[in-house]
């Protein structure tokens, strides 16, 4: 069961035309083309959603879960994210947005803005407490991250902050909560994230950040919205009156968004980086040690924050404009003070503290050639020299991302020179021109024969 | 296994290749992730000071299975006081250079702090040499 879910993306392999766009984005070169159709290598795909949006085909897809899912519960809670809010104009009340969820089925909403209240708060503790140690510390809020981290930067796995994503907490808090209040049995309570993001899904089966996910399954926003807005039009301001849910204040809401998890935890010495190039390049400059001054990293895989998520339904711009227009209608009814504006909201008693249930990353570097040491150095040496025979031009065309990764596959046995289409050209060109040299040196066993081939030839031109 | 990389003088654009590549052939290989880190950024270091110091020179890593040495060398100025320049915060570096955030005189001391073993030699006139070794385990 694991291995099946160890990504979520996936290949329609009909709608692939094999243009390799797909396999030249993806930052840890998990895609190869082979027989002309895209592959993921499962252990290194970390779900980011890359070539999800590069595909023209539509051939990359990720799984989430149907809405029929809810069937197998009595009671089901959906997680709003502050990313399903930014769908819809900042004007429309977020009542609205619940009771259309409701409409599809859900029996009881609670808003993620309030976790991200309580998280940013643990945060900003945490900071506090650890002053000393290595800098600057990686926010642990997005699981594509967290999985790149694993796969291509496992030396900064001690630098991952070690507080839960805020869906996690709410996941564990509405369970307990729910199950109390209304009598239930743990398993017949059903928590859904409602998400612009397939690596959330992914996390309940594989989590890398929490030790057991308190959530069932993952909605795609893409997949329900033609149905929730709908209802929400319909519904208008008309909702207002119903039940009182817990919800978080602006700075929650303000997560959906990249640099708004910093701006929450109040954090000033720190950096807000978005977009799958802009994390690994970060990255690569936390690793080498040349930001020690700095005290906090924000990272989102998806260019924008989590509006920009794959599963997201409005542009993320659009997207930006809404959270935007949301937020500061929020704060016009909110103290000026930050905390103050935090704490109004943070009415969740028991909401629970990352300690008992985060997980330490574990490190899954996926390069390496050998388990052996001695082996992989001597195919590393092999590789190089494969290498050297590569026109280097890192154009694709063989399938793999680049001439390194082509030279890497053939050490392992995956592919051949020849995959190299300008390797096989000269070859084809040294074959043909070794015909040539041979058809020269057959000997003519009479004059006759010689003829023969002249009149054939002048007969095919004559037919032309 | 041994590569070797040319480090080409004040070039900025191609700052840092050498410990990029020799970091990528290292994942490739299996040892821990702190200790290819280690290699990374004291050979980053040492890239450095050769592009900056002395006008480009070279990087030569060998990869064992125990461990990899690496080698930087230059025929540059040389240093004239070893000991002066191995000092926290002592630096020669241009102001253009300290405008890009280099220069801050900790190059040679974190290159002895990261490696296992660390050995310079340096002639005014010839060039410096610096040998890092570094272990597995
Ligand atoms: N390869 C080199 N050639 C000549 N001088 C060097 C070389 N490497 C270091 N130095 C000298 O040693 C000083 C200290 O080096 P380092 O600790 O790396 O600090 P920084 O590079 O920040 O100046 C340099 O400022 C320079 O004067
Ligand atoms: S940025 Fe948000 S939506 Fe995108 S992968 Fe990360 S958590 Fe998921
Ligand atoms: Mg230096």
């Amino acid at each position: 069961m694991a291995e099946n879910y160890l990504h979520s993306v996936h290949v329609i392999k009909e709608a692939c035309n094999g243009c390799v766009g797909c396999v030249k984005v993806c930052p840890t070169e998990a895609i190869r083309v082979r027989q002309g159709k895209a592959e993921i290598v499962a252990t290194r795909c970390i779900d980011c959603g890359e070539c999800i949006r590069r595909c023209p085909e539509h051939a990359l897809v990720a799984k989430a879960d149907a809405l029929s899912g809810l069937q197998g519960y009595k009671y089901n809670v959906a997680l709003a994210t502050p990313s399903l809010y930014a769908q819809f104009n900042g004007n429309v009340p977020r009542e609205a947005v619940w009771q259309g969820l409701k409409e599809l089925g859900f029996d009881e909403i609670f808003d993620l803005s309030a976790a991200s209240d309580y998280i940013s708060a643990e945060i900003a503790q945490y900071l506090r407490q650890h002053a000393q140690g290595r800098k600057p510390l990686i926010s642990s809020a997005c699981p594509a991250v967290l999985r790149l981290i694993q796969v291509k930067f496992p030396e900064l796995i001690k630098q991952v902050i070690p507080v839960l994503a805020p869906g996690e907490a709410a996941a564990v808090y509405k369970r307990s909560e729910v199950c109390q209040r209304m009598n239930l049995p743990r398993e017949e309570v059903g928590i859904w994230f409602v998400t612009p993001c397939p690596a959330k899904g992914t996390n309940i089966h594989q989590s890398v950040d929490v030790k057991h996910s308190e959530v069932n399954g993952s909605i795609s926003i893409s997949s329900i919205f033609a149905q929730l807005s709908v209802a929400v039009a319909k519904i208008g301001d008309e909702c207002k009156k119903q039940d009182k849910i817990t919800t978080g204040s602006s700075y929650g809401i303000g997560w959906g968004a990249g640099g708004g998890e910093i701006k929450a935890a109040g954090i000033t010495n720190a950096l807000s980086v978005n977009g799958v190039r802009e994390v690994y390049e970060l990255l690569e400059q936390v690793s080498m040690n040349k930001m020690p001054d700095v005290d906090y990293v924000e990272c989102y895989m998806c260019a924008g924050g989590c509006i920009g998520g794959p599963f997201a339904a409005e542009n993320r711009f659009v997207a930006q404009k809404n959270l935007d227009k949301r937020i500061r209608r929020m704060q016009r009814l909110e103290p000026t003070d930050r905390e103050a504006a935090m704490a109004l909201n943070m009415n969740c008693p028991g909401f629970p503290t990352s300690e008992e249930y985060v997980k330490v990353l574990e490190p899954r570097p996926m390069m390496q050639l050998d388990d052996d040491i001695t082996v992989a150095i001597k195919k590393l040496g092999e590789m190089e020299k494969v290498l050297t025979h590569l026109p280097g031009l890192d154009c694709g065309a063989c399938g793999a991302p680049n001439c390194q990764s082509l030279a890497e596959d053939i050490v392992r046995g995956a592919a051949h020179e020849t995959d190299c289409i300008f390797i096989l050209k000269a070859n084809v060109r040294k074959f043909a021109q070794g015909m040539i040299e041979l058809a020269t040196q057959i000997p003519l066993v009479n004059e006759h024969d010689d003829k023969n081939l002249a009149e054939k030839g002048s007969d095919k031109d004559e037919t032309k | 296994m041994k590569v070797e990389y040319q480090v080409p003088g004040g070039d900025f654009d191609r700052a840092g290749e050498a410990s990029a590549n020799i970091k990528k052939l290292l994942q490739r290989i299996g040892i821990p992730a702190d200790v290819i880190r280690r290699i990374a950024i004291g050979t980053y270091e040492g890239e450095m000071n050769c592009l900056i110091h002395a006008g480009g020179g070279r990087v030569v890593a060998e990869i064992e299975p125990e461990g990899t040495v690496i080698i930087i060398s230059d025929q540059g100025p040389g240093i004239p006081d070893i000991q002066k320049a191995m000092q926290e915060g002592w630096s020669t570096a241009p102001d253009y250079v300290r405008a890009m955030g280099f220069g801050a005189g900790m190059g040679l001391p974190n290159m002895m702090k990261c490696s296992d073993d660390f050995n310079i030699q340096s002639k005014v006139g010839e060039g410096s040499t610096i040998t890092m070794k570094f272990l597995y385990k």
